[in-house]
């Protein structure tokens, strides 16, 4: 599969606030709004006035050199951090008040950069706990085995086994979750993250440790996720190709400062982001 | 961790186990095949079985280190003591099963009402903090039984603090503790309560509350992100333990004659955990059969006279250098190919 086979060429266009959406969301409230956002840790800015407004269905790659608070976006994002500065609006709600618990009911789900996987779990109860909010039943349902609990267990069965089959792991479903390959990993914590059935999907380096053939099919399933569940995807990355096959707007962070924003395109003519990431050319200093 | 057809047969193997047992030590009981040292433990054994399986929820399942489990047991001792005796004089119930059951009900409500309240300011505190602060509420738990006095005059309880001069007849008295308490409780009444444990302890690990209890324990912000609410899932493991505590407190009261505030010190709160470490953390099955090896064991041990602790405390080291070393487990893996897998599990959930 060639990049330009992947990535849709949708027109992107301007919201009335000047943010640039995909054309197709350009009818309904974004999904995220940041503005301003920042937070500082004992003077140093580690993410320093960050605005983004992402569309409904877009798919947003989050790039920059190590370090440039990417992760940290994401943690605040999701409330792991308290942001110091700046607002940030989910569907039109503010999140100001909203605990990392509330995020995540909001509707944001996120992968993390070093896998959190529950390993000592099989891997359709780490799926389950993703459905925890989604098919419910009380304490005292589970221990007196009501038929409530039959239902709402089989309810979770056959919606794990579901979301599973999207990766082609429905066989795996019986496997100690900390025994999978590495890519396997991955791919199971953005099943779970799926199964809180977010509207924003946060993925914190997806495609690391994949080789060449799982990146190019992950970028396949990224897109069949986005349109099978209408749902908007903000990628962490550092495989290019990934980035610039299905990103469809770009934005380039170094020491915390956005210092780009555009289509994957115009970010590779970019003069600061070649900067930023091959520094500059000596003749140009002289 | 095991699936779910595997988790399946251990319950089922482990309530089974359970009834035989029981069934076996009745007949015994009836053919008075059975030693009396051995029949008058039976029903303190029940009590720290469902001690030590109440406390696995906590330590292995909630995966949080609470060193005052002792505290609940005491305060379901005394508050079923208290409730049986006001049955008796005050409304004169004479059914003893009926008291009996009252006694442990009220025992557990009571215990959990106070594991809620000390669940509050305990769990917001992680690790060693944790464990610390567990510890001195055990102990102030000890200290206010010691001061607290409980007498029925007719229908009426009257209570003081510090000051046994009340009216009616004492059910408490301070530091002397509950006096000629009538025992009622029963080997069958201890069987069921702990098939109610196990009922209440392998269900909840098995359900939608029990994952969410083990998601918090094996990573916190995982299970954060995942919209699980961490408090209220600690909270739950935590009431329940101190409920069942409560129970196995109210049955173990009521099956001695005298009882003191002091009896439930930190060393029975260490002792509770040594039963499951023994047993192995989070490992129920093993909770049971380290409970009753433990509590019969020290009786077995009278012979030696004044080298007994001395001597159980060499066989504590020895089981421990047994079945937790990591060369006796890669044994036990090359003998039993079957336990391989679990044996693996078992590395990785102490890394």
């Amino acid at each position: 599969m060639s990049e330009a086979k992947i990535r849709q060429n949708t027109p992107m266009v301007p919201y009335p606030s000047g943010a640039m959406v995909p054309e197709r969301d350009l009818g309904s409230i974004p999904v995220l709004e940041c503005s301003h956002l920042g937070i500082e840790f004992g003077g140093l800015k580690a993410v320093d006035d960050f605005n983004v407004i992402m569309g409904k269905t877009e798919i947003a790659g989050l790039i920059g050199p190590n370090g440039a608070g990417k992760t940290t976006i994401f943690n605040l994002l999701t409330k792991v951090y308290q942001p110091t500065h700046g607002t940030m609006m989910l569907e039109g709600k503010d999140m100001g008040n909203m605990t990392t618990v509330d995020v995540n009911k909001a509707g944001i789900a996120r992968t993390f950069q070093n896998i959190r996987l529950f390993d000592n779990m099989t891997v359709e109860e780490n799926v389950r706990i993703g459905l925890h909010n989604q098919i419910r039943y009380g304490m005292f349902s589970g221990i007196l085995r009501l038929p409530k609990y039959w239902k709402a267990e089989k309810q979770q069965h056959e919606k794990a086994l579901e979301l599973l089959n999207i990766f082609d792991m429905a066989g795996l479903a019986d496997v100690r979750a900390g025994s999978l390959p590495y890519g396997a990993q991955r791919r199971l914590e953005i099943v779970r993250a799926l199964a809180t059935s977010p509207k924003l999907l946060l993925l914190d380096e997806p495609a690391a440790g994949m080789n060449p053939h799982e990146t190019e099919e992950l970028m396949g399933n990224i897109i069949k996720i986005r349109d099978q569940f209408q749902i908007a995807v903000l990628l962490i990355e550092h495989d290019m190709n990934l980035v610039m096959g299905i990103c469809e707007d770009i934005c380039v962070l170094n020491f915390g400062k956005i210092i780009a924003k555009g289509t994957p395109d115009q970010i590779q003519q970019n003069p600061a982001v070649i900067e930023a990431y091959l520094g500059k050319r000596k003749e140009a200093e002289a | 961790m095991k699936t779910k057809k595997a988790r399946f047969i251990t319950s089922m193997v482990t309530y089974g186990v359970v009834i035989a047992l029981y069934i076996v030590l009745t007949i015994m009981i009836d053919n008075k095949s059975i030693s009396r040292t051995l029949k008058g433990q039976l029903i303190p054994i029940c009590s720290w079985i469902v001690m030590a399986v109440s406390l696995n929820l906590v330590v292995g399942i909630s995966g949080e280190l609470s060193l005052g489990h002792a505290g609940f047991m005491s305060i379901g001792a005394f508050s079923g003591i208290v409730t049986s005796g006001w049955l008796l004089n005050g409304f004169e119930m004479e059914d003893p099963t009926l008291r009996l059951v009252l006694a442990i009900v009220t025992g557990g409500l009571i215990a959990g009402i106070a594991g809620a309240l000390i669940g509050i300011p305990v769990l917001r505190l992680r690790g060693d903090y944790l464990a610390i602060v567990t510890l001195a509420f055990g102990e102030i738990i000890k200290n206010v039984m010691n001061c607290v006095y409980v007498a029925v005059e007719g229908k009426a309880l009257n209570w003081g603090f510090l000051s046994g001069d009340l009216p009616g007849t004492l059910l408490l008295n301070g530091p002397m503790g509950a006096v000629k308490v009538k025992t009622i409780s029963t080997f069958t009444a201890g069987f069921l309560l702990v098939m109610f444990t196990l009922v209440v302890v392998l269900n909840l690990t098995n359900s939608r509350s029990g994952r969410a209890i083990m998601a918090a324990r094996d990573n916190r912000i995982a299970a954060e992100s995942m919209g699980i609410n961490i408090t209220k899932y600690k909270m739950m493991a935590f009431v329940t333990a101190a409920t069942l505590a409560g129970m196995a407190g109210a049955l173990y009261g009521l099956s001695m004659a005298t009882l003191v505030p002091t009896k439930f010190s930190f060393n029975e709160s260490i002792n509770v955990l040594v039963f499951v470490v023994l047993g192995g953390i989070g490992n129920i099955p093993g909770s049971i059969v380290s409970a009753a090896a433990l509590t019969i064991l020290p009786e077995k041990l009278r012979f030696l006279q004044n080298y007994r602790m001395l001597a159980y405390a060499v066989l504590l080291i020895l089981a421990m250098l047994l079945s937790n070393n990591p060369m006796m487990k890669s044994l036990w893996k090359r003998l039993i190919p079957g336990r391989k897998e679990k044996a693996e599990g078992e590395g990785a959930m102490r890394a």
